[in-house]
């Protein structure tokens, strides 16, 4: 797939912003972007993030025949993948310019400048020998990829744990790592490797460009560097002219670059180290954080919390309210007290009056009998003008209607009464 | 069935997410038994008796029974009537070709700007951005695209002015900035005065009075992406203050 080209509008904003000594992500022209190296589980897997670059390597080894020429030297062998995860501009499977290009570069500036004893990988000379395979994997594309790459090499090789090798006689023993501990690599310095583009046929100076930077920049110049100063490696590419005094002032930054890098590389190795030897979680699994799976991120799963204010708010609400306050007693008769707020008990009261009434029953029966009577014949008329109503209230009314109209009722209440004057004569026989 | 998708509207859903298509099994006789019939919209596709989420983000939710996802992807698949930022690439004839950032390349006719005719040909170079719209976009035929709406008129398409910078962000942004009343745009609004345009296909070109606010703009932006409204907020009012 063709890549995303570059547009008119970018080429020329860009080329103003590095005039006006402006980069895209907020840099100044010597800064490097972030870098982040982790580990993988495995001995000898690095991962490094150079801003939106990031690069895999793992190192691997194997007992081969060494060469007829050096029959007591180990194998160094590199590998880059450019695959089109990183870029739709890279294709599967074929060397791309880039890729020859890039494999080239790592391999001088790793094997020309013997950072790794070759000799101590040695089994038996002549016929066996380690080989260190490097596989570099680009996993995204955003500029720089030979710095990231060369750092990524060579974290993996200081990281890398090749089995122990035991020789008796003629025969060779290969011990696992659970039988021997795998002796690391000797890497006597870290070549890194630092990129310089140049604008303006090398008016203008970045470090560490960035993808859309490398599409616009008319030079290259990239210096593999050890922390001791040695120049490792030096390659100009893009055909533009550059003074000594242009290279110079490269390899002075370099320098510092690479101090600060292998700073970083050395202290990512010993947390490692220190982690790996406290057994506790460290290489990919430590770098994948649980909570980054989604960009979006909600605090609160709504699910299971959205209902249960409404259901608390429910069950205080059905909930009786608790009695607040207690009611003084109210006294309404001295000696009568009142607990509560219903209405007022007058059964004490009553009580008294029907005491009266008793003993007004014992004083003369006759009297008792008359008002049995009215009872009777009220109870009557009750019954014939009032169908169906039990409250005194009720009767109470009637009895005042009663009052004003007399005339049709009372003649039915005279006959009653001599109804129930004979009922209640009556009564005794009863 | 649709009262399961409805409880989950808002929610984040994950490829594999699937509700249930049966019918409920008791039927209210007060209310009217109508059959419910569910639209999809992006991110949500049938597999037999489900409805599974094929794409991850939030499902959203539109009367009477519209459903789609809401997800963050970058990958654009054009559709008719849509309008894009598009590069031309070649100038073939009387065609220009126009990456979009599509699978495959659109073709742009030179009639197909305001005023132009058979002599008067538009004033466009190769690596120029266009900004277009879609009268063809079919899976089995070539995009096509035209700088005129139907009455003739530019209406805001055709070839860009020099300056200002060209990047990408998700297409999930590019929805939130075209919507309405986005609270992003209005955000935006109270920084700098900028020209900007947004394709639908997730290019955005942005141009401030200087280099300095252009490029604050775009990080701006670009970072928006991943941002909630309160950091976002708060970064706007950090940049409002100058800090950046």
């Amino acid at each position: 797939m063709k890549d995303t080209p570059l547009s008119n509008c970018e080429r020329d904003f860009l080329l103003k912003a590095i005039e006006e000594k402006k980069r895209l992500d907020g840099r100044q022209t010597y800064d490097y972007r972030k870098i982040k190296i982790t580990f993988g589980t495995d001995y000898g897997c690095c991962f490094v993030d150079l801003g939106k670059t990031r690069v895999m390597a793992q190192v691997s080894c194997e007992l081969v025949a060494p060469k007829e020429n050096r029959p007591n030297e180990g194998v160094m062998f590199f590998n880059i993948e450019l695959s089109p995860m990183a870029s739709p501009a890279f294709e599967q499977g074929r060397q791309s310019e880039l890729s020859v290009k890039l494999n080239r570069q790592l391999e001088r500036c790793f094997r020309n400048s013997k950072c790794i004893d070759t000799e101590s990988l040695c089994v038996v000379s002549g016929e066996k020998v380690w080989q260190i395979r490097v596989d570099v994997h680009m996993l995204n594309h955003d500029g720089n990829l030979m710095d990231a790459a060369s750092v990524a090499a060579i974290t993996a090789l200081c990281h890398f744990r090749r089995p122990d090798v035991g020789i008796q006689g003629d025969e060779v023993t290969v011990y696992s790592p659970e039988e021997r501990d795998p002796i690391p690599l000797s890497v006597y310095h870290m070549p890194i490797s630092v990129s310089f583009s140049f604008f303006q046929q090398g008016t203008y100076l970045l470090v560490d460009p960035c993808e859309r930077e490398e599409r616009v920049m008319d030079g290259l110049l990239m210096i593999a560097m050890n922390k001791h100063r040695e120049i490792c490696s030096i390659q100009s590419s893009g055909g533009i002219m550059l003074l000594k005094e242009q290279v110079m002032r490269c390899s002075k930054i370099a320098s510092v670059k690479v101090s600060e890098i292998t700073a970083l590389i050395s202290k990512a190795l010993e947390n490692d180290k220190k982690a790996r030897k406290e057994g506790g979680k460290f290489g990919f699994a430590e770098s994948m954080p649980q909570e980054r799976i989604t960009a979006l991120k909600k605090d609160e799963t709504s699910v299971e919390m959205s209902d249960v204010s409404e259901k608390a708010d429910e069950i205080i609400q059905k909930a009786e309210v608790p009695h607040q306050t207690v009611p003084s007693p109210v006294v309404p008769v001295a000696g009568v007290g009142q607990i509560g707020e219903d209405l007022q008990h007058t059964w004490g009261l009553d009580d008294e009056d029907d005491d009266e009434e008793e003993e007004h029953k014992e004083d003369s029966d006759e009297e008792q009998d008359e008002k049995n009577m009215d009872v009777e014949h009220e109870k009557e008329i009750r019954g014939c003008v009032v169908e169906i109503s039990d409250s005194e209230e009720e009767e109470v009314i009637i009895l005042q209607a009663e009052k004003p109209g007399k005339t049709p009722i009372k003649t039915g209440s005279d006959s009653h009464q001599k109804g129930a004057a004979a009922a209640s004569r009556k009564r005794p026989n009863k | 069935m649709l009262s399961s998708l409805k409880d989950r509207v808002g929610a984040v859903l994950l490829p594999g997410d699937g509700f249930s298509l049966d019918t409920d099994d008791t039927i209210s006789l007060t209310e009217q038994a109508k059959p419910d019939k569910v639209l999809c919209g992006p991110g949500l596709r049938r597999s037999g008796a489900r409805l599974v989420a094929c794409k991850s983000g939030v499902l959203r939710h539109k009367l009477p029974n519209v459903f789609w996802v809401d997800s963050q992807q970058r990958r654009y698949v054009p559709a008719k009537g849509e309008t894009v930022i598009g590069i031309v690439m070649l100038k073939s004839g009387d065609v220009f070709k126009v990456d979009f950032g599509g699978s495959e390349q659109a073709s742009l006719s030179y009639l197909a700007f305001e005023g132009s005719t058979k002599r008067n040909r538009p004033n466009v170079q190769v690596g120029d951005l266009v900004f277009a719209q879609f009268t063809i976009a079919n899976k089995d035929m070539e995009p096509e695209l035209v700088c005129i709406d139907s009455s003739g008129r530019a209406n805001g398409m055709g070839v860009f002015g020099p300056g200002g910078l060209l990047f990408r962000v998700s297409l999930g942004l590019v929805r939130r900035l075209l919507a309405p009343h986005s609270d992003i745009r209005s955000d935006l609004d109270q920084l700098f005065p900028c020209e900007l345009v947004v394709g639908m296909n997730g290019r955005v070109w942005v141009k401030s009075s200087s280099i300095q606010q252009t490029l604050i703009l775009a990080n701006l932006l670009q970072s928006c992406d991943t941002m909630t409204a309160p950091q976002r907020q708060e970064l706007f009012k950090r940049v409002k203050q100058g800090a950046l």
